[in-house]
């Protein structure tokens, strides 16, 4: 015979401020591992939305990223006619030739200065990059000291905005536009015409070569053909494995830090469930006896205990995930080491980290209650009664 | 004293809760204090620069070169008593998870502006005789087994082609704070290459390293460099090596912040459960400070007792967390050496775990005392278990 579940549910009522003490710990355990798996969750989804599957592009060998490559322009042309490239509706490549570097910009409100990528672009930029729509103002015309910022530049950078101007490379820039770049990390980027930046930066190569390929399936065959070829010196990859290993270092010290500081927190909880639940044992010495002489036996004194601590637990849990959700709020902005350039990117909630954190405060409060309700279960009926 | 010996006996009267209680104390400070441990290291490069050295760079920004013309104009700048020059490389040691930082520099001069950096004289000389000599600090040494005279391969990312370095020199770090895990070797290397392979890139430099005679004019002589430049194709920013080190920083702010906020969520964790156990404590006895009441102790004898025997088990906890977070921090900087070349517990993390010791023991406290000192006698002596 079991034992209502409405009785450990009384029983933690009755000690509400030991409930309230013990769940709150929990609670900001939940929180902190909700919020750094939100965090990975939403570099993660950035990265994946940046780069595109049926898109490769092309560095120069070992250079590793965009910024540190340089494709010359005989090397470029050489891409630009291999057959698997798809050609467009005007009958012309979809492939960009882009120059990208990195200018230092100072922040609003703070004259803290960071690295923001500017990126030349040249006629199938937009055509390879569906998720980019332009939302204020126009493109940069052909030839202009023009240029257009993504959102999360125009917010948060000085001379971002619409109508303001930059200065780099003896020129002032007019920022012209404003383009909603989704979720990606286009969002953290300038562009303005390739030739006019390369004119600017005294940069007579290319950085990257990005096109469609008229059959993804093709990329294995066209990679090997182009990086062994005599005339390039080049390291060809698809785009969504492109931006991947642009932040691996990124996820992998958040996975580090996440997984430590999850186990290190979970044991201080654990502990304050292990306090709480031998407390709520040692109070109930008599109460116990008597379950046990009014015919419950050991196995449900086991479970209501169980019961008790994982009900403990998972209210912590749920008010940890509630405060967490908010989070989703929040965009944060930092250095990518790997790319040495901002990259901003916001918590992003999923199911599976809504499971996985419940789960969580569970097994916390199995681990903390196990102990104190193996010893309740263990109890001599005659003892316990007597010790009233 | 005899309230001490009472305290002592009042905390360990629930033998398991206060163990468990401690326990709990000691994982708080000991991550509290890696945490803290883990963003000093991430000012690490800011700790060990030097008030004397200024650092030139493009304005644009760090990845746009300046010609090496500009170091004779800048030598003749007031207040300038040294020029050092050269790039930050970003090889890459047979794999990408071997990371370590290494540049490419003008070495005479750059030894000379950086006397942290210590050499014994005669590696000093072979290093300087050797254009493909490279010097590497002490632990990264150790970490690869690199002995003097081996030949190390670098893949070049900004620079193409493969750099073999032959290591000429290991140098030891002055401070506590240098960094011992860089691999620093000729300029000229580098520049002699280029000019048969990429004319165009040679004669160009990452930064200029400024030594000055006094850093009071550190400000005026930053102003007048960058004036020399002004308006030609190569703008120049010049600040101190602290605010140049300090954009690095900056700019993973965000990063920083989340650290710090977190290692406070664990402290406030910790107060909930000492909180609890506090409170546990203070019910359990509320029919033995009645009577002490009775007897005519104050309510402030009262709460010293619950204070002070919150504090005698944080106290403790904090004791055995500060004890065990220079091991860990030892394993940890080992473990984590690429991430983090510097990893020295900082005193200042010390003061805060003391800090955050008593405020955690008083604030868990603060709730069971109220309850216990506004009691009324006759309610506390009815009151059992």
């Amino acid at each position: 015979m079991a034992i209502p579940v409405y009785y450990s549910f009384r029983n933690l009522f009755t000690r509400r401020l030991t409930t309230i003490l013990t769940a709150s710990g929990m609670a900001l355990v939940v929180f902190v591992f909700a919020a750094i798996m939100m965090l990975a969750e939403g570099l993660q989804k950035t990265l994946v939305e940046t780069g595109s599957y049926d898109n490769a592009i092309v560095i120069r060998k070992a250079s590793k990223s965009e910024v540190q490559s340089g494709v010359e322009r005989a090397q470029a042309a050489i891409v630009e006619t291999q057959p698997e490239v798809m050609l467009g509706a005007d009958g012309r490549p979809l492939l960009a030739k882009e120059v990208v570097v990195l200018i230092s910009l100072p922040k609003r409100g703070s004259e803290k200065q960071s690295n923001v990528v500017i990126r030349g672009i040249s006629g199938s930029s937009l055509l390879l990059r569906p998720q980019i729509r332009l939302v204020e103002g126009h493109m940069p015309r052909p030839g202009s000291s023009e240029i257009i910022a993504g959102q999360s530049i125009a917010r948060r950078f000085r001379g971002g905005g619409i109508g303001e101007t930059l200065r780099f490379g003896m020129r002032d820039w007019t920022v012209v536009g404003i383009f909603d770049a989704g979720n990606t990390g286009f969002g953290s980027e300038i562009w303005g015409d390739s030739d006019q930046l390369m004119q600017a930066f005294r940069r007579p190569v290319y950085s990257s070569v990005t096109f469609k390929m008229r059959d993804p399936s093709e990329f294995e065959k066209l990679k090997a053909r182009l990086e062994t070829d005599p005339r390039l010196t080049v390291d060809v990859s698809r785009e969504t494995q492109y931006y991947a290993d642009q932040s691996e270092v990124m996820a992998k010290f958040l996975r580090i830090m996440g997984m430590s500081l999850t186990i290190i927190f979970s044991l201080g909880a654990v502990i304050g469930a292990m306090i709480t639940m031998y407390s709520a044992v040692a109070n109930r010495v008599g109460e116990i006896g008597t379950l046990r002489a009014l015919g419950f036996n050991r196995r449900s004194i086991l479970a209501a205990f169980i019961m008790e601590s994982l009900l403990l637990s998972f209210i912590g849990g749920c008010i940890g995930l509630f405060f967490a959700s908010f989070m989703q709020l929040f965009t944060i902005s930092t250095m990518n080491f790997q790319t040495f350039s901002e990259l901003a990117f916001s918590f992003s909630l999923s199911f599976e980290i809504i499971w996985q954190s419940l789960l969580f405060s569970l097994v916390m409060g199995l681990a903390g209650g196990l102990l104190p309700a193996i010893k309740a279960s263990r109890m001599n009926i005659v003892e316990a009664l007597r010790a009233n | 004293m005899n309230l001490i010996k009472l305290l002592f006996k009042n905390a360990f009267r629930h033998k398991l809760r206060t163990y468990l209680t401690i326990l709990g104390m000691t994982i708080a400070i000991l991550a509290f204090g890696l945490l803290r441990t883990v963003v000093s290291a991430w000012y690490a490069g800011v700790e060990a620069s030097s008030a004397n050295r200024l650092v030139t760079r493009n304005a644009i920004s760090l990845i746009f070169s300046l010609p090496i013309s500009y170091k004779d104009k800048i030598r003749q700048v007031e207040g300038v008593k040294q020029v050092s020059y050269g790039t930050w490389f970003g090889g890459i040691y047979i794999d990408e998870k071997n990371f370590f930082a290494n540049f490419a520099m003008e070495l005479k001069t750059y030894l000379e502006l950086y006397p942290e950096l210590i050499i014994s004289p005669d590696q000093e000389a072979a290093l300087l005789r050797d254009r493909r000599g490279a010097v590497v600090g002490r632990k990264l040494a150790e970490r690869f087994g690199w002995k003097l005279g081996d030949v190390v391969t670098l893949k070049g990312t900004i620079f193409p082609g493969n750099w073999e370095l032959i290591i000429r020199a290991i140098y030891k770090g002055r401070d506590k704070s240098t960094d011992e895990s860089q691999l620093i070797f000729h300029w000229d290397y580098i520049n002699e290459t280029l000019k048969k392979t990429i004319p165009r890139r040679a004669d160009q430099v990452g930064f200029f390293v400024i030594g000055i005679s006094n850093p009071n004019q550190a400000a005026e002589a930053s102003a007048a460099v960058d004036k020399l430049f002004k308006n030609s194709l190569a703008e120049t920013l010049t600040e101190t090596e602290k605010a140049f080190q300090m954009s690095f920083v900056s700019m993973t702010e965000a990063i920083v912040i989340a650290i710090q906020l977190v290692s406070f969520v664990i402290i406030i964790i910790i107060m909930a459960v000492v909180a609890n156990t506090m409170a546990m404590a203070a019910r359990e006895r509320t029919g033995e400070y009645a009577i002490l009441k009775a007897l005519g102790f104050g309510g402030w004898y009262i709460a010293a007792l619950i204070f002070g025997e919150s504090l005698v088990i944080t106290g403790i906890g904090c004791a055995l967390g500060i004890a065990a977070t220079f091991p860990a921090a030892k394993a940890f900087g080992d473990a984590m050496g690429a991430f983090f070349p510097i990893f020295n517990v900082a005193g200042e993390t010390i003061y805060m775990d003391i800090a955050s010791f008593i405020i955690v023991g008083v604030v868990a406290a603060i709730v069971p005392t109220v309850r216990t000192v506004n009691i009324r006698i006759a309610d506390g002596l009815r009151k059992i278990g």
